[in-house]
């Protein structure tokens, strides 16, 4: 007998070092991810003879004689259904036998509960879950380990896996969680927690992300990889392909002499002159360990990787810079110096310097000379890797007609379509660019990173070209959070007010300028804004050096200012003796107030929609009070000798919608059988603007959220979108969506009065009919009338991103540490926002969950680490690590109750910000707790114990001998 | 991963069939993690596996454990509960789950890899290092044409990812002594993440009814240090024999732990082990550390991370 899965003998043999997870995926089981491909992630989990294994490091050889369940088995395996349909089938076919086999229990309650955002991750919690026994599921922290989960908080998960168990074993936080919208309307509409229209197909494993396409689909598929640089600085003298073209499989070298000239920026904006132009498919000089040098395409990934090791390149090694600071003194040598700033938009190539800011409010100087409290201190935040569990990946392809053909992992796929005519010369319509579900995204993927690579090889070769990245390559050689260090510079009178800020900024954007500019000014616009204060002076400046290149990332520059600045404004309330929240509403912004950044007019479609700052404020300060008493009733206030307890908090503002020019257009029409179909831009990955737009649409409709079903990220769909990122998701594509939906309500009920000769007036929307006068009319039958008499019942809407409103994020936490080891335990998390009216808060709250669980990451633990010689030796998960169920405390989560005069609806956005506040309330947590000041991120336990026992503060230490 | 360049499994257990470009496969799950060119200079061609000599995965007798190297993590796991008539007898059966909590990995990853396996990785915070040494076990090497040698286990892991073993040798088994089973032991572990890869890892071990005491250091340095006193050493005499067995530069030095930290929570928990076995008798093994915290520290409507794993989890 050969491998059975899911009941059937695959009949296959598989390959003597075949790992049985590709194996699985080579039958047509796509439900088996890759997250990380060396046994850290989990999404690869399936079971051995009931057992659960990771797949990506079980042998195939071994599976032989041995039966496999996979996602798409589970229910039928639960059931004892002996076969479901394997692989190889139609892709249809296969997704309704999976999906007749009905649900296990444990993807009914992940259903039940949405366990899910991206859901990439999905397949393999739940493949583990289903083996949990009760003593397994009340110890998630233990026996989920192995499932690392990028956007959830994992608290979702862990309701759904628990959903069963009695009241005792398992109970709800208190006070956590509760959700009050200001409005809710009929359920599926605005307000409602509409569950994920994509829950079934993810919980089954049917749902189809990046890659997950039956090999049918792509005849004669060929497999790229990278041959990488392994010098930080270096001119590439020549390249010798001849030993890699004699591996049998090996099809093409690709080398810069097959690369355009055109330079580009593999950042993605509305404008591409936002960016700088220094990036170009393949270059003759390398700035950074793990650039391209060339691309080896080959019949198999394994053939492409040695090909890609035979490659033999000479180089030139140039002298190399790793820090912003050397990159500017004098003398250091220039990435980009040959470059013309005009023409690149580079501000200074001869320095390295991207761009810059120089900006001055009041005269801070004075300031400081009449202050009462002055703090000063240089912040330093480290470089961030997004870790969307779905790597970056692409197919390119020529279609019989000459067109190609793009199928991307990309928050931006009309973005990618305008790169890709930039780059190779293409018009428009000759170029479509489609996403599957998204496995995440996180600011990563407004890159083009595989895109322009995978088409130049498909264009000469005229064969469908694959790349995917492997865990190693997105923290080595994909792009990181910009590190900024931040000399700053704050003062204070004694009655409270904050008098000057200073700031002095330099941001580290690696070899490349992706997002160098727009991640610096924007990281020194609400940051500072949020503040009232006279004076204000920013010197800030994005630096090349020769390290993996920084790129856009949630909160796009304002995390890692809001760390230096709430940082600062604890320290200034602890100088001043005043409780840091009253200080901060003090000094913030009210409604109405100037929001002045680095301008001493503030930015013009900038406005209060809506403001519900102060509301936040007090929702976090009185859950940290009842959180208090409660440890205090528990008589747990007290935790022994070496432990020391404090709170922290902070607070963050982002404006709705990313300046220069944000577009949606949005199609919604009716459908034959009465229900509605909308056509959006905007992508999918977790962010859940698919439910989102449904619900905009069906308020908009009289109708119900599943009866609107949305196609999207597909550049024939729409005009124009220019992406998910920004949070425009909702603010944005909503918008447009909730302008189409409201023009179809307006011709569908014309209509109807015209062919029932009544009044508009009296003609009713309803889920699936118009009420016409009392006289029900089906929407069906409505579509039919209309087809007959050549009417067209569909609608456009488009929106432009301005005018935009503010939204606010306040975190809170309670804090242990211990003072002998440097260990932090988060008592307490409590976040409230001001999202405007909550479109969905269920997901809403899963959202701010995500972004306190992926902040806590940022803030504790992760560090992608460059050696001397400009190496990231953090290269797989098991060192870079980030937080797992048992990192991640449950956080309560409150919503201000405000209505917003322009997003949809009343809503803001809410996707990016939640992470913001963090990492600054953990410092002041720890330094209320400690009084030690913690300017260095991330808080690891043995930075913080270093730093207590500098401060003389560690109980009996160890003295090294003199 | 794919091990792309591998052509050939065979089933063997013969050292002499090793050749360059082999590999012994025990569960794999190191080999598959790391892919076919992490394993020396050439890229592995064969693999030669060793789960089908069939050996006997844990033999208990009166003179102790032996264990083999192909016996899976979770087979490990189970071992306590199987022996829970002898707990009394042999105390220091509470490390073995204690030590495998201290695994990174997922307990899906213990259905497969090995205690062999975790040693020959030579990884400084691999749990079983830590856990065999700590029990001053001894493995059975094998080598071509029937050489066998026996080294204590707290030897074979010799640094970084290096270990006493020569091209093609090959661990077979490791035993725990009885006498070591049955001594009182202290556990304690630090970790930068909560259930994370340790930091610092020290077992002690109370011998002849505390005529001796043997302390363990793993993690916190690059390879295993062993300090044994002749009876109970004072506070101030353990702190001059770390300084004296632990140069600076032997303490690890990763992104799992700065090495200033690391040789003072390894001074720390030593200490506190030395005043835990000094104390007398505890009923089974107290441990700190992330994953067995103070239960104050378990808050009210708290979902606590922090459930000491139960027979039920089994």
């Amino acid at each position: 007998m050969g491998i059975v899965i899911n009941g059937r003998d695959s009949g296959v043999t598989p390959l003597p070092g075949q790992c049985l997870r590709t194996f699985l995926r080579d039958q047509g089981n796509l439900g088996v991810k890759k997250g990380c491909d060396g046994g850290d992630c989990g999404a690869c989990t399936v079971h051995v003879d009931g057992t659960p294994v990771h797949s990506c490091l079980y042998p195939a050889v071994r599976a032989e004689g041995r039966n496999i369940t996979t996602i798409e088995g589970l229910a039928a395996a639960a059931a004892s259904v002996p076969v479901v349909a394997p692989g190889f089938l139609a892709a249809s076919a296969d997704r309704d036998a999976v999906l007749d086999a009905g649900l296990h229990r444990v993807q009914q309650q992940f259903l039940d509960h949405q366990g899910f955002q991206c859901g990439f991750c999905t397949a393999g919690m739940v493949m583990t879950a289903a083996t949990f026994n009760d003593g397994q599921r009340a110890n998630l922290a233990r026996n989920l380990k192995g499932n690392l989960c990028r956007c959830t908080g994992y608290r979702a998960i862990g309701d759904a896996i628990r959903a069963h168990m009695p009241q005792g074993e398992y109970v709800d936080t208190e006070a956590g969680s509760e959700v009050q919208p200001a409005v809710v309307l009929d359920r599926g509409q605005v307000g409602d927690d509409v569950p994920a229209p994509a829950g079934r197909d993810i919980v089954t494993g049917v749902a189809r992300y990046s890659l997950d396409v039956p090999a049918g689909e792509y005849p004669g598929l060929l497999h790229l990889t990278l041959v990488r640089s392994p010098h930080a600085h270096a001119e590439i003298v020549a390249v010798d392909a001849t030993a890699a073209l004699q591996i049998p499989g090996v099809v093409a070298v690709f080398t810069h002499h097959d690369a355009p000239e055109q330079l580009f920026s593999t950042a993605q904006h509305e404008l591409f002159t936002d960016d700088p132009d220094d990036t170009r498919v393949l270059d003759n000089v390398v700035r950074f360990v793990g650039q391209r040098v060339a691309a080896v395409v080959a019949e198999t990934v394994g053939a492409a990787v040695q090909g890609a090791r035979a490659v033999r390149v000479e180089y030139r090694e140039l002298p190399a810079v790793f820090t912003p600071a050397a990159a500017v003194a004098p003398g250091a040598p220039a990435l980009h110096g040959t470059k013309d700033s005009l023409t690149a938009r580079i501000a200074h190539p001869e320095r390295n310097i991207v761009a810059e800011l120089h900006s001055a409010v009041g005269d801070v100087e004075a300031a400081f000379a009449d202050a009462d409290v002055v703090h000063e201190r240089t912040y330093q935040t480290q470089r961030v890797q997004h870790t969307a569990l779905e790597t970056h990946a692409a197919i390119a392809t020529v279609d019989g007609a000459g067109r190609l053909q793009v199928r991307t992992s990309s928050q931006v796929p009309f973005l990618v379509r305008r790169t890709l005519c930039r780059i190779f010369d293409l018009p428009q319509d000759q170029v479509r660019v489609v996403t599957g579900r998204v496995g995440g995204g996180f600011g990563g993927k407004q890159e083009v990173l595989t895109e322009d690579i995978v088409v130049l090889a498909a264009m000469k070769l005229g064969r469908p070209v694959q790349l995917e990245f492997t865990r190693t390559e997105q923290l080595t050689a994909s792009t990181v959070r910009h590190p900024f260090t931040i000399r700053l510079k704050a003062a204070a009178s004694s009655a409270g007010d904050l008098t000057g800020l200073l700031l002095d900024v330099q941001t580290d954007t690696g070899a490349y300028g992706n997002h160098a500019p727009g991640v610096m000014f924007h990281s020194c616009g609400e940051s500072l804004a949020v503040y009232k204060c006279a004076n204000k002076k920013v010197d800030a400046q994005a630096v090349y050096t020769n390290s993996i290149p920084s790129g856009a990332f949630r909160g796009y520059g304002l995390s890692q200012m809001i760390f230096a600045i709430e940082s600062a404004m604890d320290e200034l309330a602890a100088a001043l003796g005043m409780d840091p929240l009253e200080f901060r509403r003090r000094n913030m912004v009210r409604e109405g107030d100037d929001m002045v950044s680095t301008h001493a007019e503030p930015e013009p479609d900038v406005h209060y929609g809506s403001y519900g700052l102060d509301q936040c404020l007090d929702l976090v300060q009185d859950a940290l009070e009842r959180g208090g008493k409660r440890y205090r009733d528990a008589g747990l206030d007290d935790l022994g000798p070496p432990w020391v307890t404090g709170i922290g908090t902070a607070l963050s503002m982002i404006d709705t919608v990313p300046p220069r020019g944000h577009f949606a257009h949005v199609k919604v029409r009716l459908l034959p059988d009465g229900t509605f179909g909308a056509d959006v831009g905007t992508a999918e990955f977790g962010n859940g603007t698919t439910t989102v737009h449904a619900q905009l649409a069906a308020s908009a409709l009289g109708s119900t959220a599943d009866r609107v079903a949305v196609r999207q990220s597909d550049t024939e769909l729409v005009e124009h979108d220019t992406g998910a990122f920004g949070s425009a998701g909702t603010v944005v594509a909503g918008k447009a969506t909730l302008a189409a939906a409201q023009e179809l309500a307006v011709r569908i009920r014309a209509f109807a009065a015209g062919i029932r000769q009544v009044q508009v007036a009296g003609c009713l929307l309803t889920a699936d009919a118009v009420m016409c006068e009392g006289t029900r009319v089906p929407l069906a039958e409505l579509f039919a009338a209309a087809r007959t008499a050549g009417v067209d019942l569909s609608a456009e809407g488009r929106w432009g991103g301005t005018p935009r409103s503010v939204a606010f994020n306040v975190q809170g936490f309670r804090v242990a540490v211990n003072r002998a080891t440097g260990e932090l335990k988060i008592l307490q998390s409590v976040q409230a926002a001001d999202a405007g009216v909550v479109i969905n808060p269920r997901q809403c709250r899963g959202q701010i969950e995500g972004g306190i669980a992926q902040a806590i990451g940022a803030a504790l633990y992760e560090e992608v680490v460059v050696d001397d010689a400009g190496r990231v030796t953090t290269d797989i998960l098991r060192h870079y690590h980030i937080p797992t169920y048992a990192d991640v405390p449950r956080s309560e989560v409150y919503f201000a109750q405000t209505d917003d005069t322009m997003g949809p609806l009343g809503a803001k956005s809410m996707s990016e910000s939640p992470f913001n506040p963090v990492a600054p309330a953990l410092a002041n947590a720890i330094r209320n707790a400690t009084g030690v000041r913690f300017a260095q991120l991330p808080l690891s336990r043995d930075r913080i114990y270093l730093g207590l026992l500098d401060a003389g503060l560690v109980p009996e230490p160890y003295e090294a001998e003199a | 991963m794919d091990l792309t360049t591998v052509d050939t499994v065979i089933h063997t257990q013969d050292p002499a069939l090793f050749r360059p470009g082999d590999a012994w496969l025990a569960g794999g799950t190191v080999l598959f993690s790391y892919g076919s060119y992490a394993f020396g200079p050439a890229p592995l061609q064969r693999l030669l596996d060793l789960t089908g000599a069939g050996w006997t995965p844990i033999s208990v007798t009166d003179a102790g454990l032996e264990i083999a190297a192909t016996c899976t993590v979770a087979e490990l796991y189970a071992l306590p509960a199987l022996l829970a008539d002898r707990t009394q007898e042999w105390p220091a059966l509470s490390l073995i789950r204690a030590c495998c909590d201290s695994f990174v990995a997922s307990f899906k990853i213990w259905n497969v890899s090995t205690v062999g396996g975790n040693i020959c990785t030579g990884l400084p915070a691999g749990p079983m290092t830590s856990l065999l040494a700590g029990l001053g076990a001894q493995a059975l090497i094998l080598g071509p044409c029937g050489a066998r040698r026996t080294v204590p286990v707290a030897e074979v892991v010799i640094g970084d990812s290096r270990t006493c073993l020569a091209a093609g040798e090959l661990l077979r088994s490791v035993s725990v002594p009885a006498s070591a089973l049955m001594s009182r032991v202290a556990f304690r572990r630090l970790s930068l993440s909560n259930l994370g890869r340790s930091g610092v890892l020290v077992i002690g071990r109370s011998d002849d009814g505390g005529a001796a005491l043997v302390l363990t250091v793993t993690a916190a340095t690059k390879r295993p240090v062993q300090l044994r006193f002749a009876g109970h050493p004072t506070a101030g005499e353990l702190r001059s024999a770390l300084v004296e067995a632990i140069p600076a530069e032997l303490y690890h030095d990763d992104v799992h732990g700065h090495p200033d930290w690391r040789r003072d929570m390894t001074y720390r928990v030593s200490e506190e082990i030395r005043a835990e076995l000094e104390a007398g008798a505890t009923a089974g093994v107290t441990v700190s550390g992330d994953f067995w915290p103070p239960v104050a520290l378990q808050g009210p409507g708290d979902d606590t991370p922090w459930v000491l794993p139960t027979e039920k989890d089994a």
